[in-house]
């Protein structure tokens, strides 16, 4: 059995060249979004904007600018996190979801039917529709390479070492390395889902911050969407108790009703004709 | 800022917001219908056998809903059984979309006897087959079943919401509760409205009538529930959707139909109010959400 393997992402080196976004559209045969024509954001370099069916890695461009002289750019290559504990194969009704022997989690395409529930279920808004497949699709860590010997695609391209990939345990060795070298440089870093007893059991794909989660797009606590399953089965039977008391008894009501009127002799009631 | 924020939309829409609608209001149709069925006197039977019809119209329709929504609609079968070893189950307890896939089979499938039952009754089907289905113990318990698995189905979509990670439906632990409230009153309000054309007794109308206005008190306390427990959640409610809510869903849905049950005006204005009521209430928690896009969360627009 193999280890564990993942990403490491240190977005202090990032450059936000994109090769990783080019890298991972080529090897997975991602269509064009907007049948090829670019279609320009406006307000960002960040045309992409987000992960989704079509875009399995994204560069997330911060632009943190107090005027023109004083501001600077934070850039994140995001992807699937990879969660150690992940929502969406929890709710994943047919099974297409599957944890890999390197404790990635993989859709199959084949098997997908294309329910979204797992677009709601991921807490880093990570899944989404691939229009061609019309099922739900997201990065698979480059599963066929890692099967055959090779590197994921989007670190094979990043000329930065940004995207580093390896096994979990080198991985974290080096993010804490260089969260180190960093904080003795005066610069506050952090490393978010590195961590095996934090949320979600740790992600198998961490990143390396200097600002909060929140500025890029992260969760600061990811949670699974079972979390409310215990409460909110609980409330729905305690009100089916109680509407199915409140049938029973206006019926039993009705009943005495009834029998009051039979026993003083009243006429019964005519059909219906008030509707 | 909530963490659901976060997440992205399952475009969960044109098709699934009727299914919530048609599904809770099926189910609370069969549950009342059982209810008489077991409970009540043979004044009940033409409310049962409308009951029974509603559920089944109401069940098949939301299979076919919910399967015109999937992205492989042929492969709708893969949650019932392991597509790569049927025909093994495909089952998950803990994920309602996956219990809620067999609920809604067993409920087409037990509320269609139950509706063949009722046309039997009704003289509508001669095979003597058919009797056991609206007479005896046999008839009873599949009824039974069809009205447990339909008040499972109109509550069982609550709780698939809240099972999730977007913003105000797993904020909340409520949304079943309400939405089986909902169900409930509307599936009253159908039958309310369906069953005078089949000999409906003013007996059984006015027992439907005061189980509707009960159960809308009930939807009404639990959405005052679902509201408190969101918390600074309920910003998202500043929009087209909370003006939805608050004028659709409490105003005309609730509050207007429980003053015409207490004033005794004729029930059926009330019932279709209560109707209306039901679908914006789905429309509202499902846009309001689907509403909210993560990137532009992140791009703080």
């Amino acid at each position: 059995m193999p280890e564990p393997m993942g990403f490491f992402t240190d977005t202090t080196v990032c450059i936000g060249c994109k090769a990783c976004e080019v890298a991972c559209k080529e090897w997975n045969q991602l269509p064009a979004a907007n049948g090829g024509l670019g279609e320009l954001s406006g307000d960002s370099y960040d045309n992409t904007r987000r992960l989704d069916g079509i875009h399995w890695r994204h560069v997330r461009f911060i632009e943190q600018f107090k005027g023109p002289y004083d501001g600077r750019w934070l850039m994140m290559s995001d992807v699937c996190k990879h969660c150690v504990q992940a929502g969406c194969l929890e709710v994943c009704p047919t099974g297409a979801i599957i944890r890999t022997q390197f404790d990635t989690v993989v859709i199959q395409s084949d098997v997908c039917n294309g329910c979204r529930a797992c677009i709601a279920a991921c807490p880093f808004g990570v899944i989404d529709i691939n229009p061609v497949s019309a099922t739900a699709q997201k990065c698979t860590l480059c599963y066929d390479r890692l099967q055959v010997g090779l590197e994921p695609a989007c670190s094979k391209a990043c000329p930065t070492d940004s995207i580093q990939f390896g096994t979990i345990t080198e991985l974290r060795a080096r993010a804490h390395q260089r969260v180190d070298q960093l904080r003795a440089q005066g610069v506050q870093a952090q490393l978010y889902g590195a961590e095996p007893d934090g949320p979600l059991g740790g992600l198998n794909s961490f990143y390396l911050l200097v600002d909060k989660p929140e500025v890029y797009g992260l969760p600061a606590h990811p949670q699974l969407p079972t979390r409310t399953l215990g409460r909110s089965a609980t409330l729905t039977t305690a009100s089916a108790a109680v509407l199915g008391l409140l049938a029973l008894v206006g019926l039993r009501k009705r009943r005495m009703e009834e029998v009051a009127a039979d026993s003083s002799g009243a006429p019964p009631l005519p059909p219906s004709s008030h509707v | 800022m909530s963490d659901t924020f976060f997440s992205g939309a399952p475009h969960w829409t044109w098709f699934i917001i009727p299914y919530f609608f048609v599904g809770g209001l099926a189910g609370g149709a069969c549950f009342l219908a059982v209810v008489l069925d077991w409970f009540g006197g043979p004044e009940d039977r033409p409310v049962v056998r409308t009951g029974y019809y509603v559920a089944a119209t109401g069940a098949i329709l939301s299979g076919l809903l919910l399967t015109i929504d999937l992205g492989q609609p042929l492969r709708f079968w893969h949650m019932l059984f392991q597509s790569a070893n049927f025909p093994a189950i495909m089952f998950k307890a803990w994920s309602p979309i996956s219990f809620g896939a067999w609920a809604i089979l067993l409920f087409g499938l037990f509320s269609v006897l139950s509706a063949l039952g009722a046309m039997s009754e009704e003289g509508r089907l001669q095979a003597p087959a058919f009797r056991v289905l609206h007479r005896g113990a046999l008839a009873k318990i599949v009824a039974g079943l069809a009205g447990l698995l339909g008040f499972f189905v109109a509550g069982y979509t609550g709780v698939l919401l809240s099972v999730t990670n977007r913003p105000i439906w797993a904020d909340s632990p409520w949304l079943g509760a309400l939405f089986l409230a909902s169900g409930a009153s509307t599936g009253a309000a159908a039958l309310i409205l369906l069953a005078p054309r089949r000999g409906a007794t003013e007996q059984s109308l006015r027992w439907l009538s005061t189980f509707d206005s009960r159960a809308l008190v009930v939807e009404l306390l639990v959405l005052v529930l679902f509201l408190v427990s969101l918390g600074a959640i309920n910003r998202v409610w500043l929009s087209f959707w909370g003006l939805l809510l608050v004028v659709g869903v409490v105003g005309l849905g609730i509050l207007l139909p429980l003053r015409l049950h207490a004033q005794r005006r004729p029930v059926a204005s009330a019932a279709k109010l209560v109707l209306v009521g039901g679908f914006l209430l789905r429309l509202a928690t499902m846009l309001a959400s689907e509403g909210i896009s993560r990137f532009r969360v992140a791009a703080g627009m």
